[in-house]
């Protein structure tokens, strides 16, 4: 690991009570990259993110962000890092200017005023600026909530789950803004379920019970899990997909428009299934794993779920 | 670490006054609490209560009986009216309709014209104490009501007593129950009001989840909890001088000693309160533990304070137990300077205590104040 790194955490533990929630987790991104965090609901993203940004003190392990150490320097670390939380956290009774105004002034930025106005110009804020917080719609809530993360210019972003409940042209603004400003040097760990945003992520560390199971780029992990995925089109495919689930060997089988996928680890088992079905005689061919089809397997590992 | 920093101090001020502001039903509350407050307790609250309901039990017709009935409606305490029998009485009684029963005995006009020296008996509910007290001691001043009516012979004999007692009631020579109220009205709303606002005001961020966003900002503690403070200090004065206002206008509230002092004073009885609310605010876990925390103290703030009940009735125990509380010394100022015109040198033993409490729970506020969401 070298000092490249803008996270460089290691071997990263928490518990609450007897449950281990982050289990030797390790992680490295590099600057200026945009590194997507995906998991099974509480697989421990948002734990690991507030151990990051020093809301919460590991159990174990540690190491730096930005270089500066995640539990002895976390003051400091604070006004180097936007965080922006999983549940909406400014505050409703504050028009969206209002709010900007006061995260301006707890990180004393200079140019308080001109610094608002020109984050609300930038994610198109300027016709709800005085409207409150409370009575936006939950898209608007994301975007107030992303401005006032960015408004000190921190070097390293911390989005946890940042377009849950955004309708899609929003996302893809969202996501194009998030580009723009990993073009611009800043650091982005986001977490998210949806898998288009997965591929538009540079890296993506796949997290289960508390420690990365995969990670790479989008193509690498795809590729790289090994899983068999053989799909056919023609013939009753609902009846097919039904009979074939329950098969030894077969960890998927679901029906997309005009064909059938069927996912496994072992090509033979598969093999297997489709000759032990006894349905319309069907055609089948190899096709590419998807990222999702990795997910899902991932997600249905047996320490793959909410652990 | 950076320390305080007065800018984000007053950003975080900013922002809770700005939330007062948009809270119409807190602000309202604000007004009309200590207003109703002191209109309930000003006209409700009497420890010397008169006209009580008194109930008459005789075997028969009697000559003294209307002479004694009215010497005791005369007192003021009684209102008496004559009962059919003895199940009416009980009944009356138990029913809490009859505080008091009289029972004239049968001959009692042949007894006292003979010089027996017959008894009368008062059943009396004394499930309150305080109530009957006053009415029963009057009742010993009434055994020469009959002296006119009866012959020399039986005429009870006027002791001439060696020396006897004045009593010179000062600062309250009226003794208006509502004057020594008032006074602790003002303390006891004040507690109310700053005590549970600000209970709420730390447990509201963790609830609403705001929490997590302002422990990631770069603010410190105290500039949190100051900013927290003081909007409320300005909120506890103004109840104050409108509780004393209308104490004045309205009740004849005397301010004898000077407004500057009692200020001051209250100043620091409301810090106290802040302190305290602040503290429970950080402990607590969310605002219903808040909550209960605030009552847990409410309570014996009116019980032991001496508010409620005269402190030099209390044992012991319960008097240290009082004094640990800022209320009752806050209690002790505004009475003395409103009443007795007191100045600096009297009340300062009252202040010494305030500002011990205040310290040391603003310490354990401080100190407990996490500044991580575990
Ligand atoms: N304060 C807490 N006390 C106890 N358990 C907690 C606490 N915070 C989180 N957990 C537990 O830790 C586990 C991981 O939670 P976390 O919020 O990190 O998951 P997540 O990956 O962000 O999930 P999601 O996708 O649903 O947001 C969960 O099982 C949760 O119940
Ligand atoms: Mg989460």
């Amino acid at each position: 690991m070298t000092a490249e790194l803008v996270i460089d955490v290691r071997d990263l533990r928490k518990r609450y009570g007897a449950r281990v929630v982050v289990d030797g987790l390790t992680l490295g991104v590099a600057a200026g990259e945009i590194c997507g965090f995906l998991g099974a609901n509480g697989s421990g993203k948002t734990t690991t993110m507030r151990m990051l940004c020093g809301l919460i003190k590991p159990d174990g392990g540690g190491g730096t962000c930005l270089g500066l150490d995640i539990v002895r320097d976390a003051s400091r670390l604070r006004r180097q890092i936007g965080y922006m939380t999983q549940r909406f956290s400014f505050y409703d009774d504050l028009t969206t200017a209002e709010n900007l105004d006061f995260v301006a002034s707890v990180y004393e930025l200079s140019d308080r005023r001109g610094r608002v106005r020109a984050i609300v110009e930038r994610m198109g804020l300027a016709g709800r600026a005085d409207q409150l917080a409370g009575e936006l719609s939950g898209g608007w809530k994301q975007r107030l909530a992303l401005a006032a993360c960015v408004l000190h210019e921190p070097k390293l972003l911390l989005l946890d789950e940042p377009t849950a409940g955004v309708d899609a042209k929003a996302r893809r603004e969202f996501w194009d803004l998030i580009h723009d400003m990993a073009g611009d040097g800043l650091t982005v760990l986001v977490s998210t379920h949806y898998m288009d945003e997965a591929e538009r992520c540079g890296r993506i560390a796949y997290l289960s019970g508390g420690r990365i199971v995969a990670q790479g780029s989008p193509d690498v992990v795809a590729r790289g899990s090994g899983l068999v995925i053989l799909a056919a089109t023609g013939g009753d495919l609902d009846r097919a997909a039904r009979a074939l689930r329950r098969m030894a060997g077969v960890e998927s089988a679901a029906v997309f428009g005009s064909a059938v996928h069927l996912a496994g680890m072992d090509r033979a088992a598969l093999e297997r299934a489709i000759a032990a079905y006894d349905g319309d005689a069907l055609i089948w061919h190899d096709v590419a794993p998807r990222l999702e089809d990795v997910f899902i397997h991932l997600l249905s590992q047996p320490d793959g779920g909410a652990s | 670490m950076n320390g305080f920093s007065w800018r984000r101090f007053l950003a975080v001020l900013r922002k809770e006054w700005i939330q007062v502001r948009r809270d119409p039903f807190t602000l309202r509350m604000i007004i009309v609490l200590p207003v109703l407050q002191l209109f309930l307790f000003g006209y409700a609250i009497n420890t010397d209560p008169k006209h009580l309901p008194t109930g008459l039990l005789m075997a028969e017709h009697s000559k003294y009986e209307r002479t004694l009935v009215a010497a005791m409606q005369n007192t003021g305490y009684y209102d008496i009216r004559t009962l059919t029998g003895e199940a009416e009485a009980e009944r009356g009684l138990a029913d809490g309709e009859l505080l008091f029963v009289v029972n004239i005995p049968p001959g009692f006009d042949r007894a006292v014209d003979r010089g027996e020296q017959p008894t009368v008996l008062m059943d009396a509910d004394a499930t309150d104490p305080s109530a009957i007290g006053n009415a029963a001691a009057a009742l010993a001043g009434l055994t020469d009501a009959l002296d006119r009516d009866l012959p020399q012979t039986v005429r009870s004999t006027p002791a001439v007593p060696p020396f006897q007692f004045a009593v010179h009631a000062r600062y309250n020579p009226e003794q208006l129950t509502v004057l020594n109220i008032v006074p602790g009205l003002i303390c006891i709303v004040l507690t109310i009001s700053t005590l549970f606002i600000t209970t709420l005001s730390i447990t509201r961020e963790r609830e609403r989840g705001t929490m997590e966003n302002l422990l990631a900002m770069p603010v410190r503690p105290i500039e949190v909890m100051l900013a927290k403070v003081v909007p409320y200090i300005v909120i506890g004065y103004t109840q104050a001088l409108l509780i004393m206002g209308i104490a004045a206008a309205v009740f004849d509230l005397p301010i004898r000693g000077s407004m500057v002092l009692l200020i001051l004073a209250l100043g620091l009885f409301i810090a106290s309160n802040l302190a305290l609310g602040l503290t429970f605010s950080t402990i607590a876990r969310n605002q219903m533990q808040a909550i209960q925390m605030a009552q847990f103290t409410l309570l014996p703030s009116f019980l032991l304070s001496g508010f409620m009940f005269p402190f030099a009735g209390m044992p012991v125990w319960a008097q240290w137990a009082g004094e640990l509380f800022p209320v009752t010394h806050a209690l002790r100022i505004v009475r003395g300077v409103l009443l007795k015109g007191n100045g600096m040198a009297q009340i300062v033993p009252e202040l010494w205590p305030i500002a011990a409490f205040t310290l040391a729970v603003a310490v354990i506020a401080t100190w407990s104040y996490r500044e991580t969401l575990d």
